[in-house]
């Protein structure tokens, strides 16, 4: 009978996991709901609950009203970036099985924001639809460019070599695009938010054409939960497991790359929210991607609400733009990884 | 009974072929070990079986089809793999990782049952890792790490299991515990087992069938006192050696005759102090 038992107590241990994850959900839930709240009410000028209410059904009788009717599309926006970067980082660190992978630090947003401002500067590029067209393409430029520079050599991919191939394209991204600014003064102005991520002028005729880019990501990096938990495997028991590795990779790294371009097409380049949060959710729910990307999801969009909170409490009357925010929240989670994984298993 | 074939495999990485012109029968039901010196071509011609590489000429057939022909859900319900160094990645629990053996099993929409709830049970106790199912896989010893490994080949309830190198990294109790698992999976299920072993006076011992490669050519194949003589060890290895009956089991042992302590007498080192 011990065969029984035994089972019994392995089938246990999986509910009991299960049972956690559930339990931390409604815990992720709550948290979001709250800081969306807090959101629409906190800034240079701090509105109470009945003023909240009457502007989100649309009144702007009172300013605070009217404050609560700019700071309602903010906030979406805000949930949307911030899941889509976190999903983005959660896949793009399975696709790359590399800890440090991160729509920043591989260099994809900054490669979006150098093919829009691109398109601005020596196109005259003006709709929002270019913009998001651009973005995504830059996006895929910079993540194929990442990936086969990263390559090249012995070994393949390997996590240091893509961080090292990764952080150099953005750093040359962001040099480039600031060389395209600089001498330009008619459209400095314009664009200045294409250097660091901000969600302060968001509206809702700015987030609707970005919907659907959104929603193809979401659901390609969510179908890709299984495969990318077969990939952590190494390509070769994941292909012994049944695995199509390269196009469990690529339907992946496509949905990252459509997340990654139609948030930097309305945001600019926002770095260290999709790096930070699937860490924090492994230590929630552990490994397992069918838990992982929908709660990276969900704690991206807090991070981010939170960030974009802080920036308009901390820098009162003025505001500090988000992408700022999440780089400090950022760098010391950074380093804190680099610090727990030993650099030979990078 | 599955039966795979070989026949007249070449492979090789980029321009440089490493298997040429190999035909190998694995007998079904039954073990057959893989043995030849480093980099001759072990893993990759168990990469060929297992279809992670693709041939350049000549195919591997399993049931009479070309490998490349069957759909890749279909080849890992019928053949397991695991690979000579298998990494698991940060937090993920044994119980997880072996319930990844079921994948090739569910379908796209279909829900996990208790027939795979018993699969993973049942590998989790024929390998006794059930008391560390709700452990972390990376802070495993490498004798558990390795068990784990093994039971999510078994997961997957396959006909054949190619396995390189399991007993690497394991002492001598691990190393036997583990080739008496696989040969009660072949006893108890009919499994027909492929895997690379080092130890040759253990592959002698636990395998039906044994096949020498020697820089990517078929060498010998055939029953251990066939395959393991001093002319081929010389021939595959470019080592001396003595092979005697091991007193107990009655299949060939294999004893190496280095340039040093070889006997007749005593070496200097010995003699002074
Ligand atoms: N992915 C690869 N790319 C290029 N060459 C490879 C690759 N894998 C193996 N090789 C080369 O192919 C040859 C055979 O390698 P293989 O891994 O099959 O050897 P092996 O017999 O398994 O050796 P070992 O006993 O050390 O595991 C070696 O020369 C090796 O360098
Ligand atoms: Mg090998």
């Amino acid at each position: 009978m011990t065969a029984v038992s035994s089972t019994g107590s392995t089938l246990g241990a999986l509910q009991r996991s299960r049972r956690s994850h559930l339990a931390w959900l409604s815990v992720v839930l709550s948290v979001l709901a709250c800081a969306c709240l807090l959101s629409v009410s906190l800034g240079t000028r701090d509105v109470g609950w009945a003023d909240i209410f009457a502007g989100v059904t649309g009144s702007t009788e009172t300013i605070a009203q009217a404050v609560v009717v700019v700071r309602v599309p903010r906030t979406v926006l805000a949930v949307l970036a911030g899941a889509a970067l976190g999903l983005a980082g959660a896949v793009m660190q399975g696709v790359t099985r590399n800890p440090l992978a991160d729509p920043g630090i591989l260099g994809v947003n900054a490669g979006a924001a150098m093919a829009v401002v691109i398109g601005i500067a020596w196109f005259g590029m003006e709709t929002l639809d270019a913009f998001l067209w651009t973005a995504i393409l830059g996006a895929g430029l910079a993540a194929c460019f990442v990936y086969a520079i990263g390559s090249l050599g012995r070994g393949g991919a390997t996590p240091l070599k893509l961080a090292l191939a990764g952080a150099a394209t953005a750093i040359a991204s962001s040099s480039f695009t600031i060389a395209i600014i600089l001498p330009r003064n008619d459209i400095a102005g314009g664009v200045r938010s294409w250097q660091i991520g901000g969600i302060g002028g968001a509206s809702f005729d700015a987030i609707l054409p970005c919907l659907p880019f959104l929603v193809a990501g979401l659901i390609l990096c969510l179908l890709s939960a299984r495969g990318l938990n077969l990939l952590a495997l190494g390509d070769d028991a994941a292909a012994g497991l049944g695995a199509h590795v390269a196009w469990a990779r690529g339907g992946a790294a496509l949905g990252a790359v459509l997340l990654c371009g139609a948030t930097t097409a309305i945001c600019g380049p926002i770095g260290f929210v999709g790096l930070v949060v699937p860490h924090v959710c492994r230590l929630l729910v552990g490994a397992d991607h069918r838990w992982l990307l929908p709660f990276s999801a969900l704690t991206g969009a807090i991070l981010l609400i939170g960030a974009d909170v802080i920036g308009r409490i901390i820098a009162r009357p003025s505001e500090m733009d988000v992408g700022i925010v999440t780089a400090f929240i950022g760098a010391p989670v950074f380093i804190w990884i680099v610090r727990k994984r030993r650099v030979r298993d990078l | 009974m599955t039966t795979l074939n070989v026949e007249a495999l070449e492979a090789g990485y980029g321009s440089r072929t490493i298997l040429t012109d190999l035909d190998l029968a694995v007998p079904s039901g039954a073990i057959t070990a893989i043995v030849g010196a480093n980099a001759c071509g072990k893993s990759t011609l168990l990469r060929c079986l297992a279809r992670l590489l693709r041939p350049t000429a000549g195919q591997v057939v399993l049931d009479g089809r070309s490998v490349r022909h069957i759909p890749t859900r279909d080849l890992a319900r019928r053949l397991g793999l695991l690979p000579q160094s298998p990494i698991a990645p940060d937090g993920m629990t044994v119980a997880d990782l072996v319930s990844y053996g079921r994948h090739p099993h569910q379908g796209m929409l279909s829900r996990w049952t208790q027939h795979d709830d018993r699969a993973v049970a049942a590998a989790l106790e024929a390998t006794r890792t059930a008391d560390i199912a709700d452990r972390e896989v990376d802070q495993l010893s490498g004798g558990q790490r390795q068990r784990v490994w093994i039971a999510m080949a078994l997961a997957q309830e396959t006909d054949i299991l190619l396995l390189d190198e399991p007993t690497t990294f394991l002492d001598i109790a691990h190393q036997v515990e583990i080739l008496d698992l696989l040969v009660d999976l072949n006893q108890s299920r009919g499994t027909t087992i492929v895997m690379v072993l080092h130890d040759l006076n253990l592959a002698a011992r636990y395998a039906d069938h044994l096949v020498a490669i020697r820089c990517g050519r078929l060498h010998t194949a055939g029953s251990p006192e066939s395959v393991l003589t001093e002319r081929t060890v010389k021939e595959v290895f470019g080592v001396s050696c003595r092979v005697i009956p091991d007193p107990t089991s009655g299949k060939p042992m294999m004893l190496p005759l280095g340039r040093h302590r070889a006997g007749a007498g005593l070496s200097t080192e010995d003699t002074t102090s």
